[in-house]
């Protein structure tokens, strides 16, 4: 078991590793990438403190090193906490994504337990229920959600909260506490926030789950150790979850990390940019568009992270409520 | 639930061989089990009668697919899906202990199992605690992710009762109080049964899970669960026939043994003729779902009386409790479930055929010799 987590964790350092290199090349690919533009502007410029903040420029950033040494330079610096710094809003990076690494990572663990504990209930009841009227409904309502983009459904559940409920769905706070220190209350206003975003994330994520889950545990109620179970005298519902439902939930824990994290962190982009919340996302396709490379680098990279983080946790939990895996 | 305080259907319908003076435990009487499949109705059990007394061992024998493990599963209330009992009754006399409660050794009730709710609290009761099951496939009867120890646990705390030391011995007809295990009654319950099935080091493999078991092992485990809670019958579905000779015949000793010491009927199904002229008293061959022959074991193997068991007899070449033959194939092709043949469904394979007879009249269950049932026209008037 030990051997197991500290292989796991070495190839997630790795994967950091490659994939920061990765990121270090894409962010120096564009030809016409900032630097260089702004470089040419100043240049043009000609004048004296243009002069100066271009050779500040190549000393911060080595311009006139080679790349490998470019990229231990980034590297370093990176590890230290300076991730460089926005063009766009000629601003530390660090500084622009501080408060959003944080909200991205609340609403990632809001949205993946809020498909869980809807989605598993759901595709257990279908299973059970295997052709009842119950089943039926939401297979379709698990086929649409499969089928609806996020962002569009995020678009109908805003249109619906707004005009039909009128609900605050935008943002993560309400205005008074925007600005305002941590505190309880602030916490709870998280809370009653966070819901919305979550679940529409969630969403696309639950309809797959669904059948995922209604599926095996299809094949695992078939399996002669639940014949034996029911043969001891234990009662349906113990039958069904603590024989059937253990079993057919464990291939979901693989899925949790190798697919719906990653989908939930993609989804959820889209998500924050129509209800405007205060994550990563909307930073990150911004600075592509903007080709402001350090500051998409580095959420490359912390984004990156997040999913390996969410591999390596899900990696635990099935090895943790497996003992084939945890005993191999 | 349904109590007769006299079992009215024992006595119309003999159950056959008589001399067992043992007290009854289950009574099969003209049991029905239909499977309304896509393209008709299967009749996997149609018309069985036996009896099972306490402490003996009745064999089922008969070609894969004749209905065998219905007939079991229908005593337990399991049948699969589209499956339904069409017919029949199964009496249970029924001896039960009760916790808190005092009760006398020789209360008997008779419950009808045909009629009792198959998710209800009655047959829970009765599943693994009166009446226990273990399964052709040891390999995959245990849930992977629990313990053999979570496994008997289970069981045990569930059906398994001690009898409180206080009221004692010294009434004259032995009322006995009962009480639930505690948690560490049922580990020490579940070491000590693993001993007796012979699991070596069982303090340490009561914590093994199944991957870490053998086939064998896992079988071993099996039956300590269903023997933890000291049931009145253990059906044993084909339990030997996933594992090899060697095993097989240490299973059976186990068995054999545990079975001479706890009183317990065993209904043992198999196809294989050599593991059931070892275990059984008496034996109930079945073809198509239907009873073609019942008899005492040593009647059953020297003088057979159907067609049938005689083929199947034929088809193993020497007979003896070690030789492990499984049951050969007889020759013609096993009839279409959903297309049965008329008169006697036998007759397309059968060496006795006697055209415009068999093919037409449908053979009642008749007594061929004392004690000696068939289901064959060569021994009807
Ligand atoms: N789940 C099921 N669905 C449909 N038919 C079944 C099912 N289980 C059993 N049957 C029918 O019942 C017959 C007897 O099955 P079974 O009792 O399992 O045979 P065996 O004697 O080999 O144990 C089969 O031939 C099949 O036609
Ligand atoms: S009734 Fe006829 S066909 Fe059927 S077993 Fe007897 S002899 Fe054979
Ligand atoms: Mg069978």
């Amino acid at each position: 078991m030990v051997n197991y987590l500290i292989r796991r964790v070495g190839y997630a350092l790795i994967m950091v590793v490659l994939v920061s290199f990765v990121s270090f090349a894409i962010i120096e690919l564009p030809p016409g990438d900032f630097l260089t533009q702004k470089v040419e502007q100043l240049r043009a410029r000609g004048d004296r403190s243009a002069e100066q903040q271009v050779e500040t420029l190549r000393l911060r950033y080595g311009l006139d090193k080679p790349f490998l040494e470019r990229y231990f330079n980034w590297a370093s610096n990176f590890l230290r906490g300076d991730f460089g710094e926005s063009f766009e809003f000629e601003r530390p990076v660090s500084e622009i994504l501080g408060a959003r690494l944080g909200y991205t990572v609340i609403l990632a663990i809001a949205t993946t337990v809020l498909t869980w504990a809807l989605a598993i209930p759901l595709g257990v009841y279908s299973a059970v229920k295997q052709y009842s009227p119950g089943d039926q409904a939401i297979s379709v309502v698990s086929f649409i959600g499969l089928g609806m983009p996020g962002f569009l459904l995020a678009l109908i559940i805003m249109y619906f909260a707004i005009i039909v409920f009128n609900l605050e769905v935008t943002g993560l706070f309400s205005p008074e506490f925007q600005d305002a220190p941590w505190s309880f209350a602030k916490v709870m206003d998280l809370l009653g926030h966070l819901w919305i975003p979550a679940l529409i994330s969630a969403v696309t994520g639950i309809g797959g789950l669904v059948r995922i889950m209604r599926g095996n545990l299809l094949d695992t109620l078939g399996q002669p150790f639940v014949e034996a179970a029911r043969a001891r005298g234990l009662k349906n519902r113990t039958v069904t979850w603590k024989h059937a439902v253990r079993i057919a939930i464990n291939p979901l824990i693989t899925i949790l990390g190798s697919d719906v994290f990653p989908s939930i962190i993609v989804g959820s982009s889209l998500v924050a940019i129509v209800l405007n919340l205060p994550t990563i996302g909307p930073v990150f396709v911004d600075s592509l568009r903007k080709l402001d490379m350090y500051l998409a680098g580095t959420c490359i990279v912390f984004l990156t992270i997040m999913l390996l983080v969410g591999n390596l946790v899900a990696d635990l939990l099935l090895a943790w409520v497996d003992p084939r895996i945890r005993l191999e | 639930m349904q109590i007769n305080p006299s079992p009215t259907p024992t006595a119309q319908a003999p159950a056959g061989p008589a001399t067992d003076t043992r007290e009854t435990l289950i009574e099969v009487r003209d049991l029905k089990v239909e499977f309304n499949i896509r393209g008709g109705v299967v009749k996997a059990v149609d018309g069985l009668t036996f009896d099972i007394k306490r402490g003996q061992t009745v064999g089922i024998i008969g070609e894969s697919g004749c209905g065998k493990s219905v007939t079991a599963r229908a005593i337990l209330r399991m049948i699969p899906k589209p499956g339904k009992i069409t017919g029949g009754n199964i009496l249970y006399h029924r001896r039960r202990r009760l916790a808190g409660h005092q009760t006398a050794p020789a209360e008997t009730n008779v419950i009808d199992l045909t009629t009792v709710d198959p998710d209800g609290e009655t047959i829970r009761q009765i599943r693994g605690g009166e009446i226990a099951m273990i399964f052709q496939e040891p390999m995959s009867s245990l849930t992977p992710v629990y313990t053999a120890g979570t496994h008997i646990n289970e069981a045990v705390t569930l059906h398994r009762l001690l009898p409180v030391k206080t009221l004692g011995d010294q009434m004259a007809d032995k009322i006995m109080q009962y009480r639930h295990v505690t948690r560490e009654e049922a580990r020490d319950i579940a070491v000590q049964m693993l001993r007796r099935v012979g699991i070596p080091k069982p303090e340490q493999r009561v914590d093994s899970y199944p991957h870490q078991l053998s086939g064998g092992q896992r079988q071993r485990v099996m039956i300590a669960i269903a023997l933890s809670t000291e049931p009145a019958m253990l059906i044993a579905d084909e339990p030997t026939t996933a594992l090899d000779v060697s095993i097989e015949a240490q299973i059976l000793d186990i068995m054999r043994d545990l079975q001479r010491t706890a009183n317990m009927a065993i209904m043992f199904i198999t196809h294989n003729l050599g593991v059931i002229a070892s275990m059984a008293d008496e034996i109930v061959v079945m073809y198509m779902g239907k009873q073609v022959e019942r008899a005492g074991v040593v009647d059953l193997f020297y003088n057979p009386k159907h067609p049938y068991t005689k083929a199947l007899l034929q088809s193993v070449p020497k007979l003896g409790p070690k030789t492990g033959q499984r049951l050969a194939s007889i020759e013609g092709m096993v009839p279409d479930p959903l297309h049965l043949p008329t008169g006697c469904v036998f007759h397309p394979r059968c060496p006795a055929f006697m055209p415009g007879k068999c093919d037409q009249i449908v053979p009642r269950w008749a007594e061929a010799a004392p004690n000696h049932w068939a289901r064959c026209l060569l021994y009807e008037e």
